[in-house]
């Protein structure tokens, strides 16, 4: 008798993720194995980049020694390998987040993904002016009484496109506050999404509070005044599971730098409703049916967003990325991570002078803590966990409107991954107890 | 290199010191010529406005007010003690010094005779990601003392 198992089912066999397991997983990192400043590397800056397990390098590795080419042309065997393992890789990243084939872009990373949403609403604007598409898209344009809504904890990525479109266009730029904790304000977001809004842009998880915003309310709210709803996952694709159907948003957009993967290689959803109207960002080759000296056709999604030679040895290293994640498994790896960012701030508020941002201990966070020390600039502190071997965050993290309306201007941010062990945040806490007096603060 | 070089005491103690802080409550003297400049580190936000005074073809006051990490503090701290008194083009000469021991990553060492407390940051020079701290006044001095100039 056959039996069946799922991944689904063998996820949930597996236990709880614990100091043992990780130290194996650590071992699949071969950076993390090595001294800074004499001392064991404790690598706490997974929110900004994620080191790359060997699958991954390998991944990568094994696509240029073995199928290197160009994809999407040439009738040679190499060029066949290359476009499979390509277009794999876009399957593999399409069941990650829970998209259809054709909604999932390559882009660089999120940032470009970010831009590549705001240019080709624009693009629609300048478009519908001359005529060119129909209905659908002239309801993409954005004019001047229109609304693009972010959030005041928003990293510039997900913040300057929209300032920029909003420039372009003649739409107004609005925002949902936050209160003292970090959370952002309901109420006001009830009364700042409204029937004049045309995009509501905002992340999933922020990168400097931890905080897990609702996303369901928050879409439903869009949803209601005829929005477009943009999500920025890159602080959730790489720790929780995603899908970005159950989520119900128009756009999603992720870095692989940020899941294990290497740089230069992101991932765009967009519904493909949306994908069938909108102009593209960037033109060029690959993405053309028709080219005339005077007009050209271009090709649906994927490929119309996808201009010029892709960054197809990333994509496969992304898809082995997702790959050991998925292996591993994302709800345990999020149950794991909570558990760090819980000790996190446990830790940090026991230490005097030293004030986290963010949602209380006991309350929701992922694994990160930014942290503000009393009389020490964050850069100071950065230095000393250096000199002890732990890497963290230091500055602005990427958004400064969300510092200022905390009243800092630079923070030090900690942000664990699938590699951390709770040593690694022992040995984080039992430095930062020793800073202030360090500097005499 | 430890940490203890980065962090000399002398640079500890301009950090807390602070001399020449206060540019908003120190009036320049009254007939002397004034530039002023605001330099910003986009990096960590560390932030400097500084206004030099020149009076006979010589430095008469430094004053400043800034915000950010101890290292970029105390630098503005020891130019402003270091700079008043000196001739124009010898805090250009200083100013050159300090530049290049900083810009060596560590291969320059610094001139005591010339720099003073400012040899202190001689060990900044190995931490890249630090000269911009160190550095963050003394361009503005720069660019201040070419408007007074």
């Amino acid at each position: 008798m056959a039996v069946v198992s799922t991944p689904a089912t063998l996820e949930r066999a597996l236990p709880v993720m614990d100091n043992a397991e990780v130290l194996r997983i650590r071992n699949d990192f071969p950076v993390l194995n090595q001294l800074v400043n004499g001392q064991p590397l404790v690598y706490l800056d997974s929110g900004a980049t994620s080191q790359n397990p060997v699958s991954v390098i390998e991944a990568e590795q094994e696509f240029y020694e073995q199928r290197n080419a160009a994809v999407h042309r040439g009738a040679h065997h190499l060029a066949v390998e290359a476009t499979e393992a390509f277009e794999d890789a876009r399957q593999t990243m399409a069941d990650f987040i829970g998209a259809g084939y054709e909604e999932t872009i390559w882009t660089s990373n999120a940032t470009e993904g970010l831009n590549l949403i705001s240019y080709a609403l624009s693009n629609a604007g300048l478009w519908a002016a001359q005529g060119r598409g129909d209905q659908g898209l002239r309801e993409l344009a954005l004019g001047p009484g229109d609304q693009i809504v972010v959030t005041e904890m928003e990293h510039h990525a997900n913040l300057i496109p929209w300032q920029e479109l909003a420039f372009r266009t003649g739409a107004t730029l609005r925002h949902i506050p936050i209160d003292d904790d970090g959370n952002l304000r309901m109420d006001a977001a009830a009364e700042v999404i409204g029937s004049r809004t045309k995009v509501l842009a905002f992340t999933h998880a922020s990168n400097v509070l931890g905080i897990i915003n609702p996303v369901q309310e928050l879409t439903a709210l869009g949803r209601a005044a005829g929005a477009l709803v943009v999500l920025d996952a890159c602080q959730s694709a790489p720790h929780l599971p995603l899908n970005v159907k159950d989520l119900d948003v128009d756009f999603a957009v992720l870095s692989g730098h940020k899941m294990l993967a290497p740089t230069g290689i992101g991932v765009l959803y967009g519904r493909q409703e949306l994908l069938d109207i909108l102009p593209p960002f960037l033109t060029g080759g690959s993405m053309i049916t028709t080219v005339t000296m005077e007009r050209a056709e271009y090709l649906p999604a994927p490929q119309r967003f996808e201009a010029g030679t892709q960054r197809i040895s990333q994509a496969v290293a992304l898809a082995a990325a997702a790959n050991y994640l998925t292996e591993t498994g994302l709800d345990r790896i999020h149950t794991w991570e909570s558990g760090l960012g819980q000790r996190m701030v446990v830790g940090l508020d026991a230490i005097p002078g030293v004030r986290v941002l963010g949602p209380a201990a006991g309350k929701e966070r992922i694994g990160l803590a930014a942290f503000d020390v009393d009389g020490v600039h964050a850069h100071d502190v950065g230095q000393f966990l250096d000199s002890r071997g732990i890497a963290v965050r230091v500055g602005h993290h990427c958004a400064q409107p969300l510092h200022r309306r905390l009243g800092l201007t630079a923070t030090t941010r900690a942000s664990a991954y699938l590699y951390n062990t709770t040593d690694d945040v022992d040995r984080f806490l039992e430095a930062v107890a020793g800073v202030r007096a360090y500097f005499r603060a | 290199m430890s940490l203890d070089q980065l962090y000399q005491q002398i640079i500890l103690d301009h950090s807390k010191a602070r001399h020449g802080s206060g540019l908003s409550v120190t009036a320049a003297p009254a007939d002397a010529a004034t530039g002023q400049s605001h330099q910003l580190n986009p990096v960590c936000g560390d932030e400097v406005t500084l206004r030099l005074a020149v009076q006979d073809g010589k430095v008469a006051q430094v004053a400043w007010d800034g915000a950010g990490c101890s290292i970029s503090m105390a630098s503005a701290s020891v130019l402003s003690e270091l700079a008043p008194g000196l001739t124009v083009a010898e805090l250009h000469q200083v100013i050159e010094s300090f530049r290049e021991v900083l810009r060596s990553r560590g291969k320059v060492q610094a001139d005591p005779e010339l720099l003073g407390d400012a040899a202190a940051f001689e060990g900044v020079a190995r931490y890249a990601a630090r000269v911009k701290c160190a550095m963050i006044s003394w361009v503005a001095a720069e660019d201040a003392l070419n408007q007074a100039a």
